[in-house]
């Protein structure tokens, strides 16, 4: 046969596969009505073997992984980490040309803007934070860019700061609220880019306009008109994808006909969104089992190898590696390590009983494994008891080798969001096209205490921030005195909080609505407005000290309590001692008490976590000395955490105090960080991987939610502060999210290095 | 799914007994088999020169306590621990400086449907009765020199009554991990070793061999406790020398890492 007549006939039977692409797919009302659970529940194949099956990268992944690896290096040295930066032109998701890395070498396609790693302008969030950003790293906005914004378009940031309050204002000052986003994308929202995959653009517009259709109804109130007006952006936006596809040559009006377009249409829905939307957080959701079905047709049907479907997942990966958003430095001290979240959840148990996890599962593990350690994408597995051996075995392992996998219990989650679930972010579950969140930042719990000693009046500047209730007056803390101004001073904080984030939602729905990930949704949706909380451990610390020890009240000269001494002892959160924990549960359902009792814009549903990804460094840097006995300005605990060196009954103890938390009433999520050295793990690899395993186990039967995992040494680290270029891919787990250790501030390594190592051997 | 377990009651059965404990570490992993809590006890009758735990020599240096406030504690972890393949190891100091309070806790442990081990240097193994032993899944034994010479050097006692208990588990079928200090120098010697080996074949319920290259990570204590340390100037094994002394304990069919 001659070279032509190959082609043709490649040609016809791709022809062939595009014109059924539900070929060998188990009917049912996915193909219908959009719903891919539907049409994952009736085509998964479940995986119960272990790793044996997987490949290593093809010669074609290293070569293009060699030139990522060295365009990584490349802006690891560039001023502020960033390579380039568009100055003249407004991202969306038709704003650039078609942009490649080596267009030879890769096999899934799509860049953010015309070259890699180069950073888009994403201006609506607020101008002043693109010009800082721009010009921070040596850049300088287009002046025709600076004659639009803001002088004709009004941004997010404008809208917020037209409504806030001073109340609003002195509480984002001071730090009792802080990291809101008012300047920048709230993200959390995960579109579901399967559905491109599974239906094709032309299915998806259809349907979004039935819905708008839908929307005629006889009174056309301000929530209806709000309704149509976003979904009619819906479907420009999925139009502009159309078109986007289109200039990397793929038509995806229709569906994906095999593996590699599955992949590719997939992952250009997810680029559309990263083009247009800088969200603090653009997770993935829930994208491999899904891509499994796809990959097992062609596996089974003799068109792919093992090494091609491994090729796949590994050039998807690398794509999803080089996602990139322009923030400014104040932006990065507060989330350091340029994070992303591109977070995919791998794993977790049907509610028919069935494992969930499937061969593309270990795929995507695998990649750490082909390409090294990475912070992204924030590869998430959903925890269970019931998973096969073979896959947590293999998850352990790679955890242990890699510290790229952070784990939620999927026994837990599963009864509040089924079994299509995805997690944006760190640790905020959410059913994939049925839900998204408002994303809220967090409150400092910890100077909320201090507000309540002291009267409303910030312990570090002194200026009256709360209101002015009657102030501690005595000399030892009495507990039951503390308390009875601590509620009020919560109440007070809750309802500040969800006043500011109203405000904040209102106007990131006017002028910065996400109407990619959107498009993606269903019409309906459940909304939940995700609260949080930071400075637990010091709260419950504090309030145990002084209900268990004697504390002190030194005040300054104008009678501030600024410090305090303790005599006695106190227990500590994080030795699983009732006296202290019972306080720290408390807290978490107290102040979710008081959240449940306002009223978020849009009818959305209160939620809140203990989550502080990196910020537990600037919230405690911001708070002065607290009754627990920690110093100002040293850093909280992170997420859930015991404070530094204070759980003194080994790693078991500290789980078993965090996962107390009750869930229900921290619906957005309880983050753990869980730090240990090799030689603590066990004495052999193999021991090592079962003794990772039955922690999970445990900590899942216990009710934990959330655990990072990081092994590794003490002098690792400090050697790669002073070595950064030793250890390009060095990656650690930080309350929820994975980073580049030599990305951090050189405060924050200190502090991930102070944390508590459950090193006793 | 439950947020924490609810406690279970200590069995009646025995006690309550007071004893003295030093610390506990929930999250044990080298002291027998899956994650493990691992109870401290204080006292100890040896005077090893490299004891890294020096602090807990003297019984009256732990805190007093009772084997039900013990067993409350112990309780809260059991499930987790059976969930990761683990299970209870009463530590030291040497625990069968405490026999009737060691039984009180194995027992419970027992009762909570635990796996239980024991980590004694076997000196005062007459101490432990047959009850006692009863309740115990896995003995750490540690035989820290084959020599009567070396061993006395090394403890300050005799060697003779931790070989009778050695022999005695083996009669009693009690399943046994052996741990061996290997420090240069001193406990370093091929044909003693050899005759240990020989000697931990023989009993055959010697289920695994694990050879500790010595450290000084106790070091620090011993300048706390004002006490000098006589091994300052001893260094860790090479590699080579951990390899060759598991390899002399392979040669005779067992499991050595």
């Amino acid at each position: 046969m001659d070279t032509l007549l190959m082609d043709g006939l490649a040609q016809t039977t791709e022809q062939q596969s595009a014109a059924d692409p539900w070929r060998g797919f188990a009917p049912g009302v996915w193909r219908r009505s959009v719903d891919v659970r539907d049409f994952i529940q009736r085509n998964l194949c479940p995986y119960e073997g272990d790793a044996g099956f997987v490949a290593g990268p093809t010669a074609r992944t290293t070569a293009l992984f060699a030139k990522v690896t060295d365009l990584l290096k490349q802006e690891r040295a560039a001023k502020g980490g960033v390579l380039d930066a568009d100055t003249e032109v407004f991202a969306s998701i038709t704003s650039h040309a078609a942009g490649y890395i080596d267009r030879e070498l890769e096999v899934i396609v799509g860049l953010q803007t015309d070259k890699p790693l180069k950073r888009a302008i994403m201006p609506f969030g607020g101008w002043r934070m693109v010009k800082t950003g721009l010009e921070a790293y040596g850049y300088t906005p287009s002046p025709k860019l600076e004659e639009i914004f803001p002088a004709l378009r009004k941004t997010h940031n404008d809208g917020v700061f037209d409504v806030y309050t001073p109340e609003m204002l002195r509480c984002r000052k001071s730090g009792v609220i802080t990291g809101l986003p008012d300047a920048y994308g709230r993200g959390r929202i995960i579109g579901d880019y399967r559905r491109l995959a599974l239906y094709g653009a032309d299915f998806l517009i259809k349907d979004k306009k039935a819905q708008l259709a839908s929307l005629e109804v006889s009174r056309i109130d301000e929530d209806v008109l709000r309704l149509r007006e976003e979904i009619s952006e819906q479907i420009r936006a999925l139009k502009e994808l159309v078109q986007m596809a289109a200039s990397y040559g793929f038509d995806v009006r229709r569906p994906a006909a095999t593996a590699r377009e599955a992949v590719q249409w997939t992952y250009l829905a997810y680029l559309a969104a990263v083009k247009e939307a800088n969200g603090a957080a653009m997770s993935l959701g829930r994208v491999s089992s899904f891509l499994d079905i796809y990959i097992e047709r062609d596996l089974s049907a003799g068109v792919i190898t093992e090494a091609e479907a491994q090729e796949m997942i590994d050039h998807f990966v690398m794509k999803l590696r080089m996602v990139r958003f322009l923030r400014t430095p104040e932006y990065d001290q507060l989330f350091s390590g340029d994070p992303t979240w591109v977070t995919e959840c791998l794993g977790g148990m049907g509610l028919d009983g069935r494992t969930l996890v499937t061969k593309t599962n270990f795929r995507m593990l695998q990649t750490l494994h082909n390409l090294g350690p990475a912070p992204e994408p924030n590869l998430t597995v959903l925890w269970s008891e019931k998973l096969p051996d073979g896959f947590k075995r293999f998850c352990a392992d790679t955890s242990i080798k890699t510290c790229s996998v952070q784990y939620e219990n999927d026994d837990l989650m599963r009864g509040y969001w089924g079994d299509d679930y995805g997690i944006a972010c760190c640790v905020s579950a959410m059913r994939i096209g049925k839900q998204m969140q408002f994303f809220g930042a967090r409150a400092n719990l910890a100077k909320t205490l201090m507000y309540a000693i002291n009267g409303g009046k910030d312990e570090v500047s002194g200026e009256q921030i709360g209101p002015a209730f009657a102030p501690i007056t005595g000399d030892v803390l009495d507990y039951d005195e503390v308390m009875a101004r601590f509620e009020p001073m919560m109440e007070w904080l809750a309802k500040v909080y969800m006043n500011a984030l109203n405000a904040i939602h209102y106007m990131h729905d006017k002028y910065m609505y996400e109407r990619m990930e959107m498009a993606l949704h269903d019409r309906d949706i459940l909304r939940t407005m995700a609260c949080g909380i930071a400075g637990l451990s010091v709260v419950a610390d504090s309030l145990s000290a002084i209900k268990h020890a004697k504390v002190k009240v030194i005040r300054d000269a104008n009678g501030l309590a600024t410090d305090f001494e303790i005599e006695g002892d106190y227990p500590a959160f994080g030795n699983n001692d009732a006296r202290v924990d019972d306080i720290a549960v408390w807290a978490v359902e107290r102040f979710m008490t008081a959240l449940r009792k306002q009223k978020p814009y849009r009818n959305a549903i209160p939620t809140q976590s203990v989550l502080t990804i990196t910020s537990n460094v600037v919230y405690g840097k911001k708070t002065g000395n607290t009754p627990d006995g920690r110093k100002a300005g040293q850093p909280f605990a992170p997420g859930a955490n015991p404070m530094h060196g204070r759980d003194k009954k080994g790693a078991i103890a500290s789980m078993a105090s965090v996962a107390k938390l009750p869930y229900a009433h921290a619906q957005d999520g309880i983050s753990y960080t869980f730090t240990i050295v090799p030689g603590a793990l066990g004495r052999t690899e193999d021991e090592r991987v079962s003794n990772l395993v039955g922690m999970l186990d445990g900590y899942a039967h216990q009710g934990g939610h959330h655990i990072n995992v990081n092994v590794f040494d003490r002098e690792t680290l400090l050697h790669a502060m002073d070595h950064p270029e030793l250890y390009p891919q060095l990656t650690i787990r930080v309350s929820g999210y994975a980073v580049n250790f030599i990305k951090l501030t050189r405060e924050q390594q200190l502090d991930v290095i102070s944390r508590t190592f459950h090193d006793k051997h | 799914m439950t947020n924490a377990y609810p406690p279970i009651r200590p069995p009646n059965g025995l006690g309550p007994v007071s004893g003295w404990i030093h610390s506990v570490e929930t999250g044990g992993t080298v002291d027998g088999p899956g994650i493990r809590y691992v109870l401290f006890m204080s006292g100890c009758p040896l005077r090893c020169l490299y004891c890294h735990n020096p602090d807990t020599q003297h019984m009256h240096d732990g805190t007093r306590t009772t084997s039900t406030e013990v067993l409350e504690d112990i309780a809260l972890y059991a499930e987790f621990l059976k969930r990761a393949h683990g299970g209870l190891t009463l530590s030291g100091g040497e625990p069968l400086v405490q026999p009737e309070f060691a039984a009180a806790i194995l027992r419970g442990a027992k009762a909570l449907g635990m796996h239980t081990a024991l980590d004694t240097s076997g000196f005062l193994g007459n101490h432990a009765d047959d009850h006692l032993l009863e309740d115990v899944d896995l003995v750490l034994l540690d035989i820290k020199a084959f020599s009567e010479k070396t061993y006395r050097h090394l403890t300050g006692v005799p060697l003779r009554p931790t070989l009778e208990f050695a022999e005695r588990l083996a009669g009693m079928n009690k399943r046994i991990w052996l741990r061996y200090v290997l420090v240069p120098n001193l406990t370093d010697d091929a044909a003693e070793i050899d005759g240990l080996a020989e000697f931990v074949a023989g009993l055959g319920v010697v289920d695994r061999v694990d050879v500790l290259p010595f450290h000084k990570m106790g070091e620090h204590k011993w300048k706390a406790l004002g006490r000098k340390y006589m091994l300052t100037d001893t260094e860790p094994p090479s590699r080579a020398l951990v390899e060759r002394v598991r390899g002399q304990f392979q040669a005779r069919g067992l499991r050595a890492d």
